[in-house]
């Protein structure tokens, strides 16, 4: 990483939770939770959900974060969380074995690839049933959430990393 | 020992229990019992601490609250100035095993109801009393002394005859999926007993220790204040306590615990 790019990170790391914290009003307010059409190729949907590539350690932070809250379920290379969930695998390198859109596809809705699966589709709104009214309508992240996850997904190409 | 010191210690060893909330990452542990029907207490998927405080009874808050209830139980209240006690003695022997078959079918109304609704059914029709507002401590209070009263004997809810029909319902919505997670309580309650959620350690999801004591909230909860906080994880729409679908739920989940021996007051983060 350039010395111009970490600074540009640093930059969006810092501001980027301020600025969403303006946006998350409430429900109503200017948060982007409405689903944009996509399409599937094969196991992948190989297109960008916002026309462009995402940030990573924005998407390192939805993983760790509620947002996202990725370790409720998977072991991650995240290692300043204590506690990491054991019901889906383990995703230390799991950008080396699926490429960003087959990523993108297991985010936006998994079961259009194993409809009995546990894991939740994160950029859906149809074929649930009793959401909580706050939610509902609405995908559970947003387009750009989302790409920033396939991003930090992506770069976890290291087997090695032991993440406990 | 008196009530103010009793409680500075209860305070005191809960702050202390909060302080080292980190459980162990283990399965069940090896002292687990094993039993013919594979039926686990969720007391043994909690951490050793909270265990710890469950079993002690100058540290379980949850004791408390059947301490008060006993209280309750004899203070004559509404029109009619009658006590719960005015029935049924001090409820030690005319209580046991009775909470072990709730929610059962109501037979004058014809609905499923679950203990605190008979509690407060007993309060109109017989005292003459308001009913006790739903998850309110004194609800609570006489719903944990009622149920403590059936300490160590087995649940065993009726699932036949009338209650057939509430049993069935209840099994649909346990393995409907429901929320913007889309999940079902057999998901994680049948098919992923013992792994992690999270910190969360994954149980059986039995009903032998309610009224609970949740340190979280610090307060006991009913089944039905559980199931919400479940749904409320799901992202699903929680229902109303007493709703007939959650009384349902409560009858099917409870039928999956029969033969477990009741714990009340248990004790859970």
């Amino acid at each position: 990483m350039t010395p111009t790019r970490s600074l540009i990170a640093l930059v969006i790391r810092w501001c980027g939770p301020l600025c969403a914290g303006l946006l998350v009003a409430g429900p109503g307010a200017a948060v982007d939770r409405e689903l944009r059409p996509y399409e599937v190729v094969g196991d992948e949907i190989p297109l960008s959900l916002t026309g462009a590539p995402g940030d990573p350690i924005r998407g390192r932070e939805i993983a760790a974060g509620r947002e996202g809250n990725c370790l409720a379920c998977h072991h991650m290379p995240i290692p300043e969380e204590q506690f990491h969930g054991d019901i889906g695998p383990d995703l230390s390198g799991i950008g080396a074995r699926l490429s960003p859109g087959a990523l993108r596809l297991r985010l936006v809705d998994p079961k259009r690839l194993n409809a009995a699966t546990i894991m939740p589709a994160f950029y859906a709104v149809e074929g649930l049933e009793r959401v909580d009214p706050y939610y509902r309508g609405r995908t559970a992240l947003s387009a750009q959430q989302i790409e920033d996850l396939v991003a930090y997904l992506a770069g976890l190409t290291d087997e090695s990393v032991d993440t406990n | 020992m008196g009530v103010m010191r009793r409680f500075l210690r209860h305070a005191a060893m809960l702050l202390a229990a909060l302080a080292a909330a980190t459980p162990a990452f283990a399965d069940p542990p090896p002292e687990t019992p094993v039993r013919d029907d594979g039926l686990i207490s969720g007391y043994w998927f909690a951490s050793p601490e909270t265990r710890a405080i469950q079993d002690d009874e100058f540290s379980n808050p949850g004791l408390l609250y059947v301490d008060r209830g006993a209280l309750r139980w004899r203070e004559p209240d509404g029109a009619a100035e009658k006590s719960c006690a005015s029935c049924h003695d001090d409820g030690v022997e005319t209580m046991a095993g009775v909470g072990a078959t709730y929610p059962k079918v109501d037979e004058a109304s014809g609905a499923l109801i679950n203990l605190g609704e008979r509690v407060n059914m007993c309060r109109v029709r017989h005292m003459d009393a308001k009913p006790l507002e739903t998850e309110s401590e004194p609800l609570l209070d006489l719903t944990a002394y009622i149920m403590h009263q059936s300490q160590g004997m087995p649940m065993a809810v009726t699932i036949d005859g009338p209650a057939a029909p509430f049993f069935e319902h209840g099994q649909a919505l346990y393995n409907q999926r429901v929320g913007q997670m889309d999940l079902a309580c057999t998901m994680c309650h049948d098919q992923r007993v013992g792994h992690y959620l999270r910190a969360e350690h994954i149980s059986q999801g039995h009903l032998n220790g309610f009224p609970t004591y949740m340190m979280r909230w610090g307060t006991m909860a009913s089944p039905h204040r559980r199931f919400q906080f479940c749904n409320e994880q799901a992202r699903a729409e929680p229902l109303p306590i007493n709703h007939p679908d959650y009384n349902a739920l409560e009858l099917y989940i409870a039928w999956r615990g029969n033969g477990l021996e009741i714990e009340t007051p248990a004790v859970r983060r």
